[in-house]
């Protein structure tokens, strides 16, 4: 019976000490993010990291509709899929106070990485909690932030800008104010070009997740709105709901209503790409993020589209996009996931994932002398980044996002109500939601 | 002869016996036959306990405590009935459920009378009716993220194909054809979609009634020499009737908690217009982490289902058996 056995025993052995190294070095590390074009530059980045450290990444994309739940879920439920996460800005507040994150600032003062190396904003934006205090939960890994992209070509044509003229008195531009764009895009609306009907202006008008919310606070920060007192935190009368910030809710849904291509009720960033891509619109809001792909366009790029930073209105604000890349407390692969951090915010590494199609936050990128003219982009997203502002992020930001989306979608989708009942509603459930935080 | 089936059985177990090592052998003779029952079905209950009993006994428990499952260090505290107060006294799940209510009073409505006329007509025997029949049955076969997702593109005001079809009869441009994202038409717009998936499913309960109807009573009617529209209210109707509200029952529990093809078509917009019941508690539970309160919501919606469903069998038992 043994000398059966025998034989099989020995392979198996054999087998087992083949494998031994292999073992301890393929080690894998899993790094969640969305699915979206940033994240397959980072797969094709991130194979120096591999090259270099033996350690094979592996990558959990979800799209962005799905993104926060599937994401926040795996993190509520205290899971080891994520080695690593890009967790959007909003998160970092809920993720550090309830110990989802690995807090990093140890670990950036042992590998001599520093915060001031970065854009102060992404700093303020994806890596501190609470905000404006020296505490790291991530390192800043995607500078985005809502900008406008325009049809360029149509914009040079004689015919148009003549026309334009004699009706608005001005020349057509990019638009420098939010009433230039709102002109222009009733200029456009339903106007005959080369034989195809085209619309004004796509603007986000999504329900089910983050979009509404994401496009009108790029008009509400430009007209006054306050999240808060500035002097008396979680203050929120007169401050959501001031006389300034209904204007600004009255505009969105006034560009809404006359500007906007039928049946776009609906719209984030893929559909407003689409809505651009297919040349149904002069003018399209959407993060930075999809500038690359859009330049790169065979139908509306290159010379096609021209690029602007966020017009202002009394003040000059732009929504805040990106993410940072933290390190998932709940990993055993901690030590790994760190390495995979520590290479990242290398000069080297930062330059090539710019140069990639990611949005590198460290300064010695963005202040580097060639960099406005590396891309097209490249100046509307810098002046862009100089003027970003961020929705809470406060642990309780879901519900608080949940709250924003339903009052604003029910005003300038619904048409249900006025400005000024959506604001003052918004503010008390704002309240609410602070006061069963025991924050007020 | 006759061989009696506890012979048959009682050879089998003797021969399994036979073939079962000696200890397990005794241990299996000296359970009861109560006992062999129960162990048969231990693992379904198991499974039951797990995955039906236990979340609900949970979730009874959760909602009465003010817990949020994206705070898992925090304090979960005992509100009391606090939870389900609130759920009740919420305007907006009551606007929701006015919603649901309107969206199960006309799909079930629509699909009762189109579904039992299809019926009517299938079972009129005639040439290539097995072709129609299947013909009809394809939408209810499709995944209804699939339905969901090709109807959005045929309501696209720009390109759908709805809206041409609609702008062709009626001289309306397409541009103005805004099925979803018109408050007034996308209510209508996930009925249209409902009803032409699930009126084949009613069709098909309707026929299986009409098709149990036996002959002689028609042609008993005919001897009477009772018309066609007599026999049609007087034997058709009453003697299909127990199936019409079966499938009626089926329908209202189906779209009491529809999900998939509200969140594909519209996601409850525009604003909350089509936000039926399990979309507010969807985002109560998953998107704003109100564990607890959606909890209690997640309870009332099944109080009043079991209840309104009990009512409604009984009053189907009553109509079987008259």
């Amino acid at each position: 019976m043994l000398k059966q056995w025998i034989p099989l025993l020995g392979a198996t052995a054999v087998c087992a000490l083949m494998s031994a190294p292999q073992a301890a070095k393929a080690e894998q590390l899993t790094l969640c993010w969305a699915a979206w074009d940033p994240a397959n530059a980072l797969v094709e980045l991130s194979k120096d990291f591999t090259t270099k450290t033996g350690i094979d990444m592996k990558f959990e994309f979800v799209p962005w509709t799905s993104y926060a739940d599937r994401f926040l879920n795996e993190l509520n439920s205290r899971g080891k899929l994520c080695d690593l996460i890009i967790g959007d800005s909003q998160w970092v507040g809920g993720a550090a106070e309830n110990g989802h994150y690995v807090k990093l600032n140890d670990f950036f003062a042992k590998e001599g990485i520093s915060m001031d190396d970065f854009v102060p904003a992404t700093v303020v934006g994806y890596s501190e909690w609470p905000k404006n205090t020296p505490n790291y939960w991530a390192l800043p890994a995607m500078g985005d932030v809502v900008g406008w992209t325009y049809r360029k070509d149509w914009f040079e044509r004689p015919e148009i800008q003549k026309e334009f003229k004699a009706k608005y008195g001005w020349d057509l531009a990019a638009p420098k104010t939010y009433d230039q764009l709102k002109q222009i895009a009733e200029f456009f609306q339903k106007r005959e070009i080369d034989g195809k009907t085209v619309y004004g202006a796509s603007i986000y008008t999504e329900r089910g997740s983050e979009g509404i919310t994401m496009g009108v606070t790029n008009v509400l920060y430009d007209w006054g709105f306050m999240y808060e007192n500035p002097k008396k935190p979680y203050d929120m009368q007169g401050y959501v709901n001031s006389p300034d910030a209904v204007k600004g809710l009255e505009f969105y849904k006034s560009l809404y209503d006359c500007c906007t291509p039928p049946g776009a009720s609906n719209v984030y960033m893929v559909e407003s790409a689409d809505a651009f891509k297919s040349g149904q619109v002069a003018m399209q809001m959407n993060f930075a993020f999809t500038w690359p792909g859009l330049y790169k366009d065979e139908k509306v790029g290159g010379d096609r589209i021209g690029f602007f930073p966020n017009p202002a209105e009394k003040y000059h604000f732009a929504q805040l996009g990106g993410q940072g890349i933290s390190v998932v407390s709940y990993s055993d692969k901690r030590d790994a996931a760190l390495q995979y951090i520590k290479w990242f915010a290398q000069p080297d590494v930062q330059a090539k994932w710019w140069q990639f199609g990611g949005y590198s936050c460290l300064k010695a990128v963005v202040d580097a002398p060639d960099f406005k003219t590396s891309q097209p982009y490249a100046p509307a997203f810098l002046e862009s980044m100089a003027i970003v502002k961020d929705f809470w992020a406060e642990p309780s930001y879901a519900e608080l996002l949940q709250a924003m989306q339903k009052r604003v979608h029910d005003y300038v989708v619904a048409g249900k109500g006025t400005a000024k009942e959506a604001l003052d509603g918004l503010e008390k459930d704002w309240t609410e939601i602070f006061e069963e935080d025991g924050k007020i | 002869m006759t061989t009696s089936p506890h012979t048959y059985a009682d050879k089998a177990a003797e021969a399994a016996v036979r073939a079962t090592p000696e200890p397990l052998v005794r241990r299996v003779r000296a359970l009861s036959d109560k006992a062999i029952a129960w162990l048969f079905i231990a693992p379904t209950i198991a499974l039951l306990l797990a995955i039906n009993i236990f979340p609900l006994f949970w979730a009874i428990y959760l909602s009465f405590t003010n817990y949020r499952a994206n705070r898992p260090n925090a304090e979960v505290k005992n509100v009391g009935l606090g939870n389900y107060s609130r759920v009740l006294n919420d305007p907006d799940i009551w606007a929701s459920m006015q919603t649901t209510a309107h969206f199960v009073f006309w799909t079930i409505l629509l699909q009762t009378v189109i579904g039992f006329a299809l019926a009517y007509l299938i079972d009129r025997k005639f040439r290539g009716h097995a072709f129609w029949t299947t013909l009809i049955l394809i939408p209810m076969m499709l995944s209804p993220a699939v339905v969901g997702n090709f109807w959005r593109f045929l309501y696209e005001p720009q390109i759908g194909l709805f809206a041409y079809a609609v702008s062709f009869l009626t001289g309306i441009p397409t541009s103005e054809i805004q099925m979803l994202g018109s408050v007034n038409l996308a209510p209508w717009a996930i009925i249209i979609v409902d009803t032409w998936m699930w009126t084949p499913y009613v069709m098909l309960i309707c026929l299986a009634g009409l098709r149990s109807i036996p002959d002689y009573i028609y042609e008993a009617a005919e001897v009477d020499r009772a018309s066609n529209w007599r026999q049609f209210w007087s034997i058709t109707v009453p003697m299909a009737l127990p199936f019409i509200m079966l499938a009626v029952l089926f329908r209202g529990i189906e779209n009491f908690k529809m999900f998939d093809m509200v969140n594909l078509l519209t996601g409850g917009g525009p604003g909350s217009t089509t936000e039926v019941a399990s979309i507010t508690l969807k985002r109560d539970a998953f998107e704003a982490w109100a564990t607890g309160r959606s909890s209690a919501f997640a309870i009332v919606l099944f109080v009043a289902v079991f209840g309104l469903a009990n009512i409604y069998v009984k009053a189907l038992n009553r109509v079987k058996q008259r």
